[in-house]
């Protein structure tokens, strides 16, 4: 009979908490948007902060809030935004851009002069701030591959001539290697831009021409022959404006230095679909 | 007795033997110097000459009005031939003014004897000092005078004079206090007037004894003056380190030596500071330690500031075997350079070049967790953890391990058996925090 009365008291205790357990779940049951479940399954779950919000439900719940648009992951692109945008019950986006990474310095091994032996840190911030580097051009890449072990999308490496290279295919453009860059070398660009300026140098020319071939020397040469006025020279350094560039390849050919590059163009085979041609050349 | 000394810290190799019995001797007056018009904590200078101008030795050529700063002057008579960024030690390229000097050596007018020191205030004193540009020469190049002020409600009451030079290879102040103990104890005399304290010890480390026992005797007439010898132990002539070693005074966590009472001057800064006010002279030169084991002839030099370092190892008559190394200051905390067309700075302590196979170029191993890091730092961090986190891009919390408080003092690195770049990630750490907090 001794087990009879410890069911009871147990089984009683049960059934009492069950009960608390239930009125409290409806009590203070926390309203979600059920619009936050659909809009986390469609992001891509890759958590890499690309779009400035903490992991994909942390987007995910800004989105339902109405915080961020529906483009705002970059890495699901135009087809997550659609997606998206009819959880939320909106119109999809329209022009939508696709973006990617390019690293706009061509200074590898063979171009760019190194100023000593450098020993430490695998790190290009720790190497940047001895003696503001290795690289003889205090703008160029430091070569290090903070950016390549940035990448969550496995979309970079580290070429033999000691330039980073981006895969343009697996690149989503979600910034990472954009922040790691301590030089500020890598820019997101929409993936339809094919004509760049592989240098960020705003030394003067002679400078340039000093520390590395393959840099922008600041001649002017570009903005004089570009059709479209899509070239301007600020700082020493030129650059080229996406949305007036119609890729006629005027530039690339009258660059003294070759650091104009067409994408696709003046690299080897196996090189499509990477941000720098030269590097991959190389 | 027992030596004093503080808790943690290395056991370094000293390698004072290449210049130790080596007399301090001039060096030949270069042909041109360049003198940078930042070579201090603080503001940088403008320049007070143009390009042409004629400059006789000590005449200010450069000065700000900023509060921190430290004024420059011409340390050779000539012409100006150049106002223009030149490279420094550290990568940075720094305004420069270039004097080409005509050999003569005439000494401007403004330099002359200040008087006794009995008839001079402690405001005439810190304004002397000021004037004549002088900073801390022990490598900071912390302005001096700014050092003598202390904030409003606080106050000295001593005077600690580093005469440690714990850095392996550098002789420079052990030279300095063998050869003209006088002139360092005036110069401490007035900085004890200057900072308003009546008692100064003077920190020199037992691995010097010709040194404290010359101080010694220069010290035996003057009340209030004593001379600690310490024990042999890096990094004994740090601030802090030394303050606890003498006086047994902790400085606070991100305070400064002035929150205990204390402040601490380097032997050679207290030379300069004597030179000042029996001479006149402002700080237009300094002792350099040019050392290493491909140096033909390492030597103790006294070196116009602005001269180059490839003039230095000219000096010292070449290389005999090549050098893969140049280190600006000691092996310890010294910056590596990578060109010799550099000037000499008042902060420049020693040149050290080394070979090769001097040259640790090893490939760092995973952290055993040993703790050896942690029994030798100085400052009582814990380098491992600041480093990992600091290698992981976790800056806050190698912040609440007290990264800030690191004083790179690099015996963290020297004792780890797995050579990992301890003081890198440390110093990587303290520039994102830094930089972070300036943009808080």
């Amino acid at each position: 009979m001794v087990y009879v009365s410890a069911m009871l008291v147990l089984g009683g205790l049960g059934a009492l908490f069950g009960v608390a357990l239930a009125l409290a779940a409806k009590k203070f049951a926390v309203e979600q948007d059920p619009r936050f479940e659909k809009i986390v399954e469609v992001l891509p779950g890759a958590n890499c902060g690309g779009c400035g919000y903490p992991g994909c439900s942390g987007l995910a719940e800004a989105i339902s809030k109405g915080s961020a648009p529906v483009d705002a992951c970059p890495v699901g692109g135009a087809a997550v935004a659609a997606k998206v945008a009819t959880i939320m019950g909106q119109e999809p986006v329209k022009g939508y851009v696709r973006k990617v990474a390019r690293v706009m310095c061509g200074g590898d091994r063979a171009n760019a002069s190194t100023r000593f032996l450098y020993s430490g840190l695998n790190d290009c911030k720790a190497a940047g701030l001895v003696a503001g580097g290795p690289k003889a051009c205090t703008y160029g890449c430091l070569g290090l591959g903070s950016c390549v072990r940035a990448c969550p999308f496995d979309a970079m490496r580290m070429g033999d001539n000691g330039l980073p290279i981006v895969d343009e295919e697996k690149c989503t453009g979600c910034g990472k290697c954009v922040a790691a860059c301590p030089r500020n070398l890598i820019v997101l660009v929409p993936d339809s831009s094919k004509v760049n300026v592989y240098c960020k140098s705003e030394a003067r020319g002679a400078q340039v021409r000093k520390v590395c071939k393959v840099g922008c020397i600041g001649c002017g040469l570009c903005v004089k022959v570009c059709p479209n006025s899509a070239i301007v020279l600020e700082n020493n350094l030129a650059s080229i404006l996406p949305e007036k560039c119609d890729a006629c390849g005027r530039c690339v050919e009258k660059c003294p230095t070759k650091c104009i590059i067409m994408k696709g163009e003046g690299a080897s085979s196996g090189c499509q679909g990477q941000a720098a041609p030269r590097a991959c050349a190389g | 007795m027992r030596l004093k000394t503080f808790r943690g810290g290395a056991h370094v190799p000293h390698f004072k033997e290449l210049t130790a019995t080596k007399p301090i001797r001039d060096a030949r007056l270069p042909a041109k110097v360049v003198v940078a018009l930042h070579q201090h904590t603080g503001a940088p200078c403008e320049a007070l000459v143009k390009v042409g101008d004629h400059v006789k030795v000590g005449q200010k050529i450069g000065d700000s009005k900023a509060a921190l700063t430290a004024p420059v002057h011409a340390p050779v008579s000539g012409k100006v031939v150049d106002i223009a960024p030149y490279p420094q030690s550290g990568g940075r390229e720094v305004v420069s003014i270039v004097i080409e000097s005509d050999g003569l050596q005439e000494v401007a007018d403004t330099v002359r004897p200040k008087g006794e020191l009995d008839g001079l205030s402690q405001g005439d004193l810190r304004e002397i000092i000021r004037e004549a540009g002088i900073v801390g020469l022990g490598g900071a190049a912390f302005p001096t005078y700014f050092k003598l002020t202390p904030p409003p409600g606080k106050s000295f009451d001593t005077l600690i004079i580093n005469g440690s030079e714990c850095e392996p290879y550098l002789t420079a102040d052990q030279r300095l206090m063998m050869e003209r103990p006088e002139d360092a104890i005036f110069g401490t005399r007035v900085l004890m007037k200057a900072a308003g304290v009546s008692r100064a010890f003077i920190g020199i480390e037992e691995n010097k004894p010709e040194a404290i026992e010359a101080m010694q005797k220069a010290a035996e007439r003057h009340s209030g003056i004593e001379i600690v010898p310490l024990a042999a132990k890096y990094p004994q002539g740090a601030e802090k380190q030394l303050i606890k070693a003498i006086v047994n005074r902790e400085v606070p966590c991100g305070g400064l030596p002035v929150d205990v009472g204390v402040i601490v001057n380097n032997v050679g800064t207290a030379v300069a500071v004597g030179e000042a006010i029996s001479t006149g002279m402002p700080l237009v030169e300094r002792v350099v330690t040019v050392t290493g084991s491909p140096v033909k002839e390492p030597s103790n030099l006294k070196v116009k500031i602005g001269t180059l370092v490839s003039d230095l190892v000219e000096e010292c008559e070449g290389f005999a075997s090549e050098p893969a190394k140049v280190i600006i200051g000691g092996p310890m905390m010294g910056v590596a350079q990578f060109t010799m067309d550099i000037p000499v700075t008042k902060g420049t302590s020693g040149v050290l070049f080394l070979t090769i196979d001097e040259v640790s170029l090893e490939e760092p191993l995973p952290c055993v967790r040993c703790g050896k890091c942690v029994e030798n730092c100085p400052m009582h961090l814990l380098p491992l953890f600041i480093s990992q986190y600091a290698d992981a891009g976790r800056f806050d919390e190698a912040a609440e391990y007290g990264a800030m408080d690191c004083i790179e003092c690099g015996s963290c690195s020297f004792i780890c058996p797995s050579r990992r770049h301890l003081v890198q990630s440390i110093r990587l750490a303290k520039a994102e925090i830094a930089a972070r907090r300036r943009k808080k």
